[in-house]
């Protein structure tokens, strides 16, 4: 009985995007409501369902359409699988997609079709809640798709020039990979006659690891680094989140970049594949190559940009070579440390974006040559700016300094003493080049006058100041946090096909 | 674009409405036959493109056609999802096949529960959206004026 | 086996189109051309020999037929190009508005 809310996290904003262009029509007002209900509505029960798995449950498995596994027989139904990974990244997806969401509210105001926007966010919500819930391989890609298919829409919204290359460059290399992952989707298929992940789990450490089934993890692999912007398949990002507005930006850099490329990826690597630092060392030692490449080539390319959000599109490159690092390490700590980067990553470039586009909006310009002064101007978006920044750097006591640790404490106890060196050392440029925006953006003065701006209107501040409050409240509670959200989440991704027995039993 | 000659709107008034019950044969016959509602969806919204481009309704009513087949598109996805949340009600799983309707022996045309509705639902769904999908990217200067 | 190869030939095709080519409706073509190959492959990867079309004309028929798993996925895999392949020709149309070219060399306004 109680696993019955499952499926409204992908009912709720599937129906509210329906809702959306057929009321719009009559009350154009009405798509802010819809929109904002729904994203209170998703926060509140992603909130509802971790603290149900903290309390005590392992996990809540629903079969759709109650097509359960009958014994004997391949499991048949679709599966939606609930447990402490999921409830982690679904709250994280919310949170970010609430304040997206709250803070579109006067954001939109400079942009026609507002209902337009609000229907393709519940599209990508929808994609994405929908992908961190399925236990079932074809519908973890229908989702991916759908969630795709709505971000190359986003990313174009504004139908500028610039907005519109850049939407298609990124919609022709994204849509490659999600052939890839289709391909690599029909060789499992083809060997395991099953698509149930739990089930495909079991086939696969049945059929052992031929050469066909390398030559699928490595098809997968290439989709899903598509998606997620590991170097060398980065060239979409930098063009792809400057161009989309503010909101969509935090939640591409924010969520969608980890959930459609991370989450994906590392729910089949660790639970169906069962690959493990121990019986595959050169698979991980490529995951911790690929992410030391992306952390250095993100890290020094963001160095040198003038546009504020294209660097922080570069620092989101760099970061996401943090988190493919700590699973790639794969000793607990590196998983503990890339499962809070994710967090504290989603957390804080979220704000940062949204204070990106409120100083856009304000006043006028994201060269950061031109700006100067906008503290006075600005005080809030500033301060949370600040703090933001400071999270991501990995300075003490905020989020980004917990998870940068763990993922150097656990690659210290795997003895790759260097990659620890180069983690250290890159987190020290990412704080360089964040001061550096920081100070350009709103600290220095060049003239005497500061760019005329306002301060962001009260809802887009509200939206910053949850995020400040919640990296703010991740970093001091990492103790109990650790214990009881990522440190069980690490598990499931370290037990491999305990995965399997949790979904089917025995 | 105003239309083409008497003698292409002559077939295509014959064509679209046998295109449209075909389309909707397809759809009906679902759980029974292969096809279903994408597929007569596709051939539903081929009728409408050919009454379209025939007819040339093109500067005076193109905008409520895409108003039109908008309202359309939206009904069948929330008839779709009222459907699966219908299985909540009665048999306590989303999207469970709801045996009392459409009760009937197998292999009839009425019969397996939800599936006909379900088919009807997106086969409205598709119609509507490819349709709308030619207004767009056919006729984009009359539509795209929001 | 064979048609295995041709639908993987299809795609390297594809790739090559999309990687070379400079006019964005060829593009467009290219993608839609490696999303039907991989469909292709996937439909195929269902085959079983000597079986019928998996259509149950009455209720006591040999159920010997091929995977009619496949067959109900590329379906959406299908659906899903099409929705892609009409948003990216949405996108170029777009393009070609504002840049009055679809040579992928002159639309290069974002550098770095």
């Amino acid at each position: 009985m109680d696993s019955n809310f499952l499926p409204l996290f992908v009912a709720v904003p599937l129906a509210a995007a329906f809702l959306t262009p057929l009321v719009s029509k009559f009350w154009p007002k009405l798509a802010d409501v819809i929109g904002n209900a729904v994203g209170a509505v998703l926060l509140g029960l992603s909130a509802y369902g971790l603290l149900y798995l903290v309390t005590g449950t392992e996990s809540l498995v629903y079969w759709v359409g109650g097509w359960r596994p009958v014994p004997g027989l391949p499991p048949l139904g679709i599966a939606m699988v609930y447990d402490r990974l999921s409830a982690l990244v679904v709250l994280v997806t919310n949170i970010v997609g609430f304040c997206a969401l709250l803070y579109s509210v006067r954001y939109l105001d400079h942009f026609t079709a507002r209902w337009k926007f609000y229907t393709l966010f519940m599209l990508i919500l929808a994609g994405m809640n929908g992908l961190l819930i399925s236990g079932d391989l074809f519908n973890m890609f229908v989702f991916l798709e759908i969630s795709a298919i709505a971000s190359y829409a986003l990313v174009a919204f504004g139908t500028e020039a610039e907005e519109l290359e850049a939407g298609f460059k990124y919609m022709v290399l994204g849509e490659v990979g999600g052939a890839a992952i289709l391909f690599g989707i029909a060789l499992l298929y083809a060997q395991a006659s099953t698509l149930n992940l739990a089930d495909l789990g079991r086939q696969l450490a049945g059929i052992g690891q031929t050469p066909l089934f390398w030559f699928a993890v490595g098809t997968l692999l290439l989709g899903f680094a598509v998606k997620m912007a590991m170097v060398p398949f980065h060239s979409w990002l930098p063009d792809a989140h400057p161009s989309a507005p503010a909101p969509v930006s935090a939640f591409l850099s924010g969520v969608f970049i980890k959930v459609a490329g991370v989450y994906a990826m590392s729910r089949l690597v660790f639970n169906v594949f069962d690959l493990s630092r121990a019986t595959a060392p050169v698979f991980f030692d490529l995951l911790v190559g690929f992410g030391l490449v992306s952390i250095v080539a993100g890290g020094l390319l963001a160095n040198a940009q003038r546009d504020y959000k294209r660097l922080l599109a570069y620092s989101s490159i760099s970061q996401i070579g943090y988190v493919l690092l700590g699973l790639g390490i794969g000793t607990e700590w590196a998983v503990i440390g890339a499962l809070f980067h994710v967090a504290a990553h989603g957390l804080a470039k979220g704000l940062l974006f949204l204070g990106s586009g409120a100083v856009e909006m304000q006043a006028g310009t994201r060269d950061l040559d031109r700006l100067s002064g906008l503290e006075t101007k600005m005080p809030a978006t500033a301060w949370s700016h600040v703090l933001g920044s400071l999270s991501l750097a990995g300075v003490p006591p905020f989020a980004g300094f917990f998870s940068k640790l763990f993922i150097v404490l656990g690659a210290i106890q795997a003895r790759m003493y260097w990659v620890a060196v180069v983690a250290v050392l890159f987190s020290g440029v990412t704080l360089a080049y964040l001061t550096k925006v920081t100070h350009k953006a709103f600290f220095r003065r060049q003239g005497t006058e500061p760019t005329p701006a306002r301060e962001a209107p009260g809802t887009m501040v509200a939206a910053m100041i949850v995020l400040v409050v919640l990296s703010v409240l991740a970093g001091l509670a990492f103790q109990p946090l650790v214990a009881g959200v990522f440190r069980p989440a690490a598990e499931v991704l370290l037990n491999g096909l305990g995965y399997a027995r949790m979904v089917l039993g025995g | 674009m105003r239309g083409m000659s008497p003698i292409v709107r002559v077939i295509a008034r014959l064509m679209a409405g046998m295109l449209f019950l075909y389309g909707g044969y397809i759809v009906l016959h679902g759980h029974l036959t292969p096809g279903g509602g994408f597929a007569g969806g596709v051939l539903v919204a081929a009728a409408l493109v050919l009454g379209s481009l025939a007819f040339g309704s093109v500067e005076s009513t193109e905008r409520s056609s895409y108003v039109f087949s908008s309202i359309f598109e939206s009904l069948g996805g929330l008839g779709f999802l009222g459907l699966a949340l219908a299985g909540y009600m009665a048999g306590n799983m989303f999207f469970n096949n709801v045996r009392t309707f459409f009760r009937g022996q197998e292999l009839a045309l009425v019969s397996g529960g939800i599936i006909p509705l379900a088919n009807i639902a997106i086969g409205i769904k598709v119609g509507a959206g490819l349709f709308a999908i030619f207004l767009a990217l056919g006729a984009s200067r009359f539509v795209m004026k929001e | 086996m064979v048609a295995f190869l041709a639908c993987v030939l299809l795609m390297l095709y594809g790739l090559y189109v999309v990687v070379t080519k400079r006019n964005l409706i060829k593009i467009v073509i290219g993608f839609s051309l490696i999303e039907y190959a991989v469909n292709l492959f996937f439909a195929l990867a269902g085959f079983r020999p000597q079986a019928l079309a998996p259509i149950v004309t009455s209720l006591n028929q040999p159920r010997n037929f091929v995977d009619p798993l496949p067959q109900a996925l590329v379906l959406t895999a299908i659906v899903i190009g099409l929705s892609t392949t009409a948003l990216m020709l949405a996108l170029a149309m777009r393009i070609y508005e504002k840049y009055k070219t679809f040579d992928i060399a002159e639309i290069r306004r974002l550098k770095g």
